[in-house]
């Protein structure tokens, strides 16, 4: 029998005997605090301490075996004059935007769809999200067999139907390889949009469609004037989620291209693997991969302005 | 046996043998001294070679040593983090694998096994000069060689026949000549400019020497912008659009393999590994007449340029690591590895894919086997390092893990930037390296 049932049972006028642990935890703040404590714990040995570390390390000339000396911010400007740096910058912009257009444009195309009644919708509904569900690094793998120069199953088809007299340069062409990158991207990605979405239509009342449809508005106006509208928040959270996870997007590319060819699909974090991990520059790398952090927290913060601006409304 | 009196017997058998035996003994239990090594490798591309590692040493070496060996492979792409990480998180395989130049970058990592290397060099008619320059630093040696993979071009002989050439071109013109009817003929070359670790850089290190062009000067001087490595891109541009298969931009170490065994290319600059695969697989490999495929295959060093013929051969040594727990357990199967009856398991799998690190292998009976692997036998006598004229140091192996080189002929290959244009940029990139 526990002491809380003692005390239950306890006579009224008795004295029940409390010990100091429960005293204590009958004050909020500790009660809170101790509550929070694990929380806290995990987020800094995960994730402040790597934070820190990484930003230490930008700050130095380690390398792999060598703790190196402080030397400011020379990894820094080492970095902005690099040359395939600034390459991968520019990719990593070019693919975060591409992928995710396409992966809310699809995506939301998915979700009206799936929002429909048809039969087998459950099972259409689970199985769309089977290109989530696979590690990134079996599909990528998956994409790169399929995008292979000499061996590629789309090139196969495409010429044995007539369409090209020529192999096309899936991935050893660095524009081609870019676009492939993207695609695989959004098919990768197109799912989380599209059940997020979809959770969000299925919040949106009939009657407003209906008190739309009698007012003699046309499915585009309803979509326009209706359902975007109230599913903003919810896009606008998938948004920024998704541009996080794509910014800094490692696997995909280091399975179908490493980056190559001639480094015109290296992504921030696919280069700053390379010099930091590969090389054991690991001040150089910390530095270059540190370069992400202004843009995400850019776009986190206009995500929490937004938010806030909504919760006043 | 009833539930109660089992866990009475079996506590008391705990009990005995348990805490009170390791107090009465003095030491810790035995399974907490257990002489375990672990190694970590590439996956072998002779198969049969990883499985005399887990098959053979590992009984063996329990056996004679009382050593518990733990094989790991990974692909070879991607030792250097699991190197990395090892190092800086101070745990990991008591024995990695370092290609080319890796022991000089990780050198601070490794032990000193000058002791094998003084050892297993005598014995053994000495260590050839290219894997010692990969393994010492200054004068000792931070990695033991275990073995180099030549690169030599394999190729279809009926193929290059059928132009009328006869004999494997000399020079890069010829080779540039034969390339442009066998491309013709729906049988392009095929070599991989892509990021990966062996097919890559020993094609592009040795063309850029062959021409008279180089990374550095003795002194560590950049150097590579100059008029002869101008001219070898210039000539690798034409050579690839005329005579290459252009997907080769994106080819791993393996596809230039695959596409060979295929019958999509007519020579690459390769190991042994496709004459191996089509040796292993007369029935599955067949030419378009129907002969087995290693009948039409014959090896050949990568052609002269105006300054010269090179070559770059990778080597793979391995390095007991500093924060093994066990370094005295790693060091004793090195040597045990090393001992020719040990050694010699190993090595006649690979059929001359890969060949000793020491000369007197070359003595070896497995040479009269086939002559069509004999080119390999005495490959590793020849050979620049990375980084020449300068050291093979972890300058040279920073250059080579960004592909500096590879890529300054990618570049101008896939008409990215032009001769020059990737000349100066790798010169750029480069220079960063050798303040």
């Amino acid at each position: 029998m526990g002491a809380g049932s003692a005390a239950a049972a306890a006579l009224p006028g008795e004295r029940v005997p409390v010990t100091r642990l429960k005293r204590m935890l009958e004050s909020e703040k500790v009660l809170a605090s101790t509550l929070l404590a694990p929380g806290i714990l995990i987020l800094v040995l995960f994730i402040a301490y790597p934070f820190v570390m990484a930003i230490w390390y930008s700050l130095t000339s380690i390398r792999v075996g060598d703790p190196g000396e402080f030397v400011g911010f020379d990894n820094f400007t080492k970095a902005w004059s690099d040359t395939i740096f600034q390459v991968a910058f520019k990719n990593t912009v070019f693919y975060t935007f591409w992928a995710t257009i396409f992966k809310l444009a699809l995506g939301m195309w998915l979700a009206l769809l799936l929002n429909r009644s048809f039969r087998f919708k459950r099972i259409i509904r689970a199985s769309m999200l089977l290109p989530f569900i696979i590690p990134t690094v079996l599909s990528a793998f998956a994409w790169r067999w399929m995008f292979d120069p000499t061996f590629s199953v789309m090139n196969w088809l495409l010429f044995h139907t007539g369409m090209i007299a020529d192999r096309l340069p899936f991935l050893s062409n660095g524009d081609w390889a870019m676009w492939c990158a993207v695609l695989v991207n959004t098919w990768r990605g197109m799912p989380f949009f599209a059940i997020t979405l979809l959770a969000g239509l299925q919040t949106i009342s009939p009657d407003l469609h209906e008190a739309a449809a009698l007012d003699g508005a046309n499915s585009w106006h309803r979509f326009w004037h209706v359902t975007w509208p109230l599913l903003m928040p919810v896009t606008l959270v998938v948004v920024v989620f998704s541009v996080i996870q794509t910014f800094s997007d490692f696997q995909l590319i280091y399975v179908l291209t490493g980056g190559g060819p001639a480094n015109s699909t290296h992504l921030v974090a696919t280069y700053a693997y390379q010099v930091g991990v590969a090389s054991g520059l690991l001040g150089e790398g910390a530095a270059l991969s540190l370069f992400m952090f202004p843009v995400l927290f850019a776009v986190v913060w206009v995500q929490l302005r937004y938010m806030k601006r909504m919760e006043g409304h | 046996m009833k539930r109660r009196k089992f866990l009475k017997a079996t506590g008391a058998g705990f009990a005995a043998t348990g805490l009170a035996g390791i107090l009465a003994a003095h030491r810790a239990p035995v399974f907490a001294q257990a002489n375990t090594v672990h190694i970590l490798r590439w996956n072998d591309f002779v198969p049969a070679a990883d499985k005399v590692l887990r098959e053979v040493y590992v009984p063996e070496v329990q056996k004679a040593l009382g050593i518990k060996l733990n094989v790991e492979t990974v692909n070879a792409n991607d030792i250097p983090a699991r190197a990395t990480a090892g190092i800086q998180s101070g745990s990991g395989p008591d024995i990695i694998m370092l290609l080319n130049n890796y022991p000089q970058l990780y050198a601070a990592g490794g032990v000193d096994v000058s002791d094998i290397a003084a050892e297993v060099g005598k014995a053994q008619g000495g260590i050839y000069g290219l894997p010692e320059s990969m393994c010492k630093v200054g004068k000792q040696w931070v990695a033991m060689p275990w073995a180099t993979v030549p690169a030599l071009i394999a190729y279809r002989k009926s193929w290059f026949d059928e132009i009328g050439v006869k004999e494997f071109p000399k020079t890069w013109a010829q080779y540039h000549e034969a390339g442009k009817k066998l491309k013709a003929a729906k049988h392009p070359i095929g070599q991989t400019l892509g990021h990966t670790f062996g097919d890559a850089p020993t094609f592009a290190y040795p063309m850029m020497w062959s021409y008279g062009g180089q990374e550095v000067d003795a002194k560590g001087k950049v150097v590579l912008n100059s008029k002869e490595t101008v001219e070898s891109v210039k000539f690798m541009t034409q050579f690839w659009k005329d005579a290459h298969d252009e997907g080769g931009l994106a080819w791993d170490d393996s596809n230039n393999n695959r596409a060979f065994l295929a019958g999509d290319i007519c020579a690459s600059l390769n190991g042994a590994s496709i004459y191996v695969a089509a040796l292993n697989g007369a029935d599955k490999f067949k030419t378009e007449k129907g002969a087995p495929l290693h009948t039409d295959i014959l090896h050949a060093p990568l052609p002269a340029g105006p300054k010269g013929q090179y070559a770059y051969h990778t080597a793979f040594t391995h390095m007991v690591m500093k924060y093994s727990k066990n370094v005295k357990g790693a060091k004793e199967f090195l040597r045990w590895a090393h001992t020719p009856a040990n050694y010699e398991k190993w090595l006649v799998v690979q059929k001359g894919f890969a060949v000793a690190p020491t000369t007197q292998w070359e003595k070896h009976k497995m040479w009269e086997a086939d002559p069509v692997m004999l080119p390999f036998k005495t490959a590793s006598r020849a050979g620049r390092h990375m980084g020449f004229a300068g050291a093979p140091d972890k300058k040279a192996a920073e250059a080579w893990n960004k592909y500096i080189i590879v890529d300054m002929y990618a570049n101008a290959a896939s008409g990215k930037m032009k001769p020059e244009e990737s000349v100066k940029a790798a010169a750029a990139e480069l220079a960063k390296i050798y303040t």
